[in-house]
């Protein structure tokens, strides 16, 4: 019996076993993750401030927004374009309760108010318009997010009472704490670094709590869900919840790696863009929006280089993004995570092929 | 909505299930008319009838998964007709799928683990169960009572069809059901797997009741104390198992009507 117990766990790795102890939970780690955490704390050693700031941080911000998406479509299976104008909502909301150049406007609060005020401001946001769009579904929740994020955009735009308008707010900063300048480029880049890592376990860690487990239920069979005594709206507008969390924290970072926050921060190209992200990356876990945002920022700051020393007009650079994303959605509809799963089935199914001929031979 | 106290002493006194005059209409199809039934608590009985006798529409209008048209359906004294599934669900109701309704994408024991969660509170809960939490152990429990405890871990889209259906009725069974509207659980098993379900329904305990669709008459006059005939979405006959196998109009309904898998 135990070794039946045994044998039964391994091929889905059931993760409540390892459940309670520290160390059973780094024992979880699988090496990559150890790899790739000792890359990204020792990236500020031999990077380029430009690199850890201008291609890192932003990748980790927009992983964020992304990640935001890929709880609700991945787990959900709620294609929500509205996360890009949650994030959009908090950075407002850091300007106008914090300091910025805009003085007539902004209300100098200290950060330790208007920071927890602008997230819970901005997760209200999400949960609202959640609350719209959880009783539509697939193309249709598409069309209320758009809605909703174009609303959005033209509302900041035209609004100069309390948004100011086109210019919006410039000389935003994160606050001074410990004596650390968080602007300069490693302070930063540690301090999104933190927020990105936290992000990515809370959601690694959800997907699999009840809450987590409802929600997929709900993506796979809403009616039998309904069935199970769960109450599916309900459980879909709090994943809105949750996952506008995790945009406002990045939309504050954003707005002071931008060190400005207007209407164009979530206007409809960048909505969109957010939704490229997270299917070039890969609906199905949580890494993949991070992978695709860093792939997105190398192309929009090097592909325009590329083009030039091509003898090409560099302002074509959307084109190699839109070339890459049709390339990636047609080749593998999982995105770039799905490409990699693919090429490692395929390595251990002929490894598997050759196992039986070795065999014969002994 | 009635006051808990209500509810309560209503349930000391009335039938587990009431249905007055449920009518559900499909455009200008009645897939039901003005069915009127009750079910005592911890009675057990068959529905029988041809295809398209109104057999699982009456499930679905008792669940809430559609409401009827017109009608009461009243679930251990309260009226339920306009209940969203779920509220229902979480008063005692259980039910079964003629399709396997499950979760493809999780193992065995997750799906169960979700019957139980739905249930009871938590449901919002962003803690993962840990290895002694008690509903993972009812889980448990309930795999092990369907005999799936070997297969606990494996992802139910690589279950057989067998066991995706001794699945259903795990999700069923979950935490503490009054009642169970069971939908042809025995279509496609194997004698073996046949006999495996009747003895879980026979050795339920005594004060759950509930309504099973069954063509199979070996599987459903064993299991069941009463029987209700369906013909064309209305009632047709109701009696006990003995009766209604000789009842010269039921065999003329069966047998004469052309109906195969008596």
């Amino acid at each position: 019996m135990a070794l039946l117990d045994e044998t039964g766990s391994t091929p889905v790795s059931s993760p409540e076993r390892a459940q309670g102890r520290w160390t059973q939970w780094f024992g979880q780690i699988p090496a990559w993750g150890w790899l790739l955490a000792a890359f990204m704390l020792c990236l500020p050693l031999f990077a380029s401030n430009f690199v850890i700031y201008q291609i890192f941080g932003w990748a980790m911000i927009l992983g964020m927004i992304a990640l935001s998406l890929m709880f609700l479509a991945g787990y959900g299976g709620m294609v929500s374009l509205v996360q890009m104008s949650v994030a959009a909502c908090a950075g407002y909301m850091v300007a106008i309760l914090g300091n910025s150049a805009a003085t007539e406007i902004s209300l100098g609060w200290p950060w330790w108010l208007n920071i927890p005020v602008a997230i819970l401001i901005a997760m209200a946001f999400g949960t609202i318009s959640g609350a719209l769009a959880v009783r539509t579904e697939g193309i249709y929740t598409i069309m209320i997010t758009l809605a909703i994020a174009s609303a959005f955009f033209y509302f900041t735009r035209q609004n100069y009472v309390i948004f100011n308008g086109f210019s919006g707010f410039n000389s935003l900063e994160p606050p001074r704490l410990f004596g650390v300048d968080w602007r300069q480029a490693v302070p930063f880049y540690y301090l999104t670094l933190f927020w990105a890592t936290l992000s990515y376990l809370a959601v690694w860690y959800v997907s699999r709590s009840p809450f987590g487990l409802a929600l997929q239920g709900i993506r796979d069979n809403p009616r039998r869900m309904s069935a199970l005594g769960f109450n599916i709206t309900a459980h879909r507008i709090a994943a809105y919840t949750f996952a506008a969390f995790f945009a406002a924290i990045a939309g504050i970072l954003l707005s002071w790696l931008n060190g400005q926050i207007s209407p164009g921060t979530a206007g409809v190209g960048p909505v969109i863009d957010i939704l490229i992200i997270a299917v070039v990356g890969g609906l199905k876990r949580p890494i993949g929006p991070f992978i695709g945002a860093l792939v997105y920022v190398l192309l929009r700051t090097f592909a325009l280089d590329v083009l030039v020393s091509l003898g090409l007009d560099g302002q074509r650079f959307q084109l190699l993004i839109g070339l890459g994303f049709l390339l990636i959605v047609f080749f593998s509809p999982d995105g770039l995570l799905g490409l990699w799963e693919r090429w490692k089935s395929h390595m251990a199914k002929s490894e598997s092929g050759l196992a039986p001929m070795h065999d014969g031979d002994a | 909505m009635q006051s808990a106290a209500e509810r309560l002493s209503a349930a000391g006194t009335a039938n587990a299930l009431e249905l007055r005059g449920v009518s559900r209409l499909f455009g200008a199809l009645a897939a039901l008319s003005d069915v009127t039934m009750s079910v005592k608590p911890g009675e057990r009985r068959a529905v029988l009838g041809s295809n398209g006798a109104g057999k699982t529409t009456l499930f679905n209008c008792v669940t809430g998964d559609f409401p009827p048209t017109s009608g009461t359906v009243r679930f251990f004294g309260e009226d339920v007709t306009h209940f969203p599934p779920h509220e229902r669900i979480r008063r005692g109701l259980r039910r079964t799928y003629q399709i396997s309704q499950l979760f493809g994408g999780l193992s065995v024991v997750d799906n169960v683990y979700l019957a139980c969660r739905g249930v009871s509170r938590g449901r919002f809960s962003l803690i993962r169960p840990r290895r002694n939490d008690a509903l993972m152990q009812s889980a448990l429990d309930l795999v092990n009572a369907v005999h799936l405890t070997d297969f606990k871990d494996m992802l139910v889209s690589e279950l057989s069809y067998g066991q995706q259906r001794q699945l259903e009725i795990a999700l069923a069974l979950s935490g503490a059901p009054r009642f169970i509207l069971f939908d042809e659980p025995a279509a496609g098993l194997s004698p073996t797997e046949r006999s495996e379900l009747i003895e879980i329904l026979t050795s339920m305990p005594a004060h759950i009741g509930y309504i099973i669709i069954e063509h199979d008459m070996d599987v459903a006059l064993r299991v069941v104390e009463s029987v209700t005939m369906m013909h064309n979405g209305a009632i047709f006959k109701e009696g006990n198992p003995a009766e209604i196998e000789s009842d010269p109009e039921v065999q003329e309904l069966y047998l004469g009507g052309g109906h195969v898998r008596l």
